[in-house]
């Protein structure tokens, strides 16, 4: 192993940490929960309402309680979605890739903005 | 003839490996909440490769290992993923190989990491956002942790079969 390679691996670890703590430190409560299955935005729900959604036409089931929202559950092989847990930080999300479908947090303020 | 039939032999049979491996690595439950993290063991075969013979044969066993897993294992949309990371990690490995300041293992971590980014990129695209790259900071870092095992698994399978090639 060359000196180069100690290097390498020392540099993409610090930037991958340093845009870890970048990250966690802006993290803000969110509003609302957007759905979006295969890049089409599906749904935007509130964040404070709890309620099932099916999504996908049943693929995958969310749930948003208590200010959370979490995949209860998914027919994808890898089950990553449900495993993601509870999210409710803007800018969070829970993706289930085989069924192309994405759960995003995000506040008040693009509605206004139009983003 | 160019292309000897003890060539298309290691070719075919690299080929082959790469797929179990792939397959198999697959079978292993999610070693995080984070889609994409893994060891990537088919890429022993590739950086095997690069180092004994050379790109296009690492190259052209990479291609054919993702069509023919995407088809029997998995979707159009995972090759797309697939294609997309293979793409950019190769691209790095082969420009990181010739400048010839990192070693093998080197060339391994970046081809991991890279491979990464290449998949983090394809899920922009295809969910159209860009918040999936939240995902980077432990992609990083399991591109670098599999890229370094995958780095000496390589190098000895290369030491073990000097004689072979």
């Amino acid at each position: 192993m060359k000196k180069n390679d100690f290097v390498l691996v020392i540099l993409i670890l610090v930037i991958a940490f340093a845009s870890l703590f970048v990250i966690l430190f802006n993290r803000t409560p969110g509003a609302l929960v957007h759905v979006s299955v295969g890049g089409r935005e599906m749904g935007v729900y509130s964040l404070n309402e709890d309620a099932e959604y099916v999504l996908n036409g049943g693929t995958n089931i969310l749930v948003i309680e208590n200010g959370f929202a979490y995949m209860k559950s998914a027919d994808c092989p890898d089950g990553t979605c449900v495993k993601t847990g509870r999210i409710s930080y803007t800018g969070q999300r829970i993706v289930c890739l085989p069924n192309k479908v994405l759960v995003e947090i995000r506040g008040f303020g693009e509605e206004i903005l139009g983003g | 003839m160019r292309f000897g039939v003890k060539k298309l032999c290691i070719l075919s049979v690299s080929v082959a490996l790469s797929m179990i491996l792939s397959f198999v690595e697959s079978q292993i439950p999610p070693l995080a909440a984070v889609p994409g993290v893994k060891i990537g063991l088919a890429n022993v075969v590739t950086v095997f490769l690069l180092y004994s013979f050379g790109w296009r044969e690492a190259g052209a066993v990479s291609l054919v290992r993702i069509f023919l897993s995407a088809l029997l294992f998995g979707s159009f949309v995972s090759m797309l993923y697939s294609l997309s990371g293979a793409a950019l990690s190769f691209v790095f490995m082969l420009i990181a190989k010739r400048i010839k300041c990192f070693s093998q293992i080197g060339v391994s971590v970046l081809g991991g990491v890279m491979h990464n980014v290449g998949q983090i990129i394809c899920a922009v695209i295809i969910l159209d956002t860009v918040t999936v790259t939240a995902y980077l900071p432990i992609l990083l870092i399991s591109g670098v942790i599999g890229g370094i095992v995958v780095g000496i698994l390589g190098g000895i399978v290369g030491q073990r079969l000097e004689k072979l090639v």
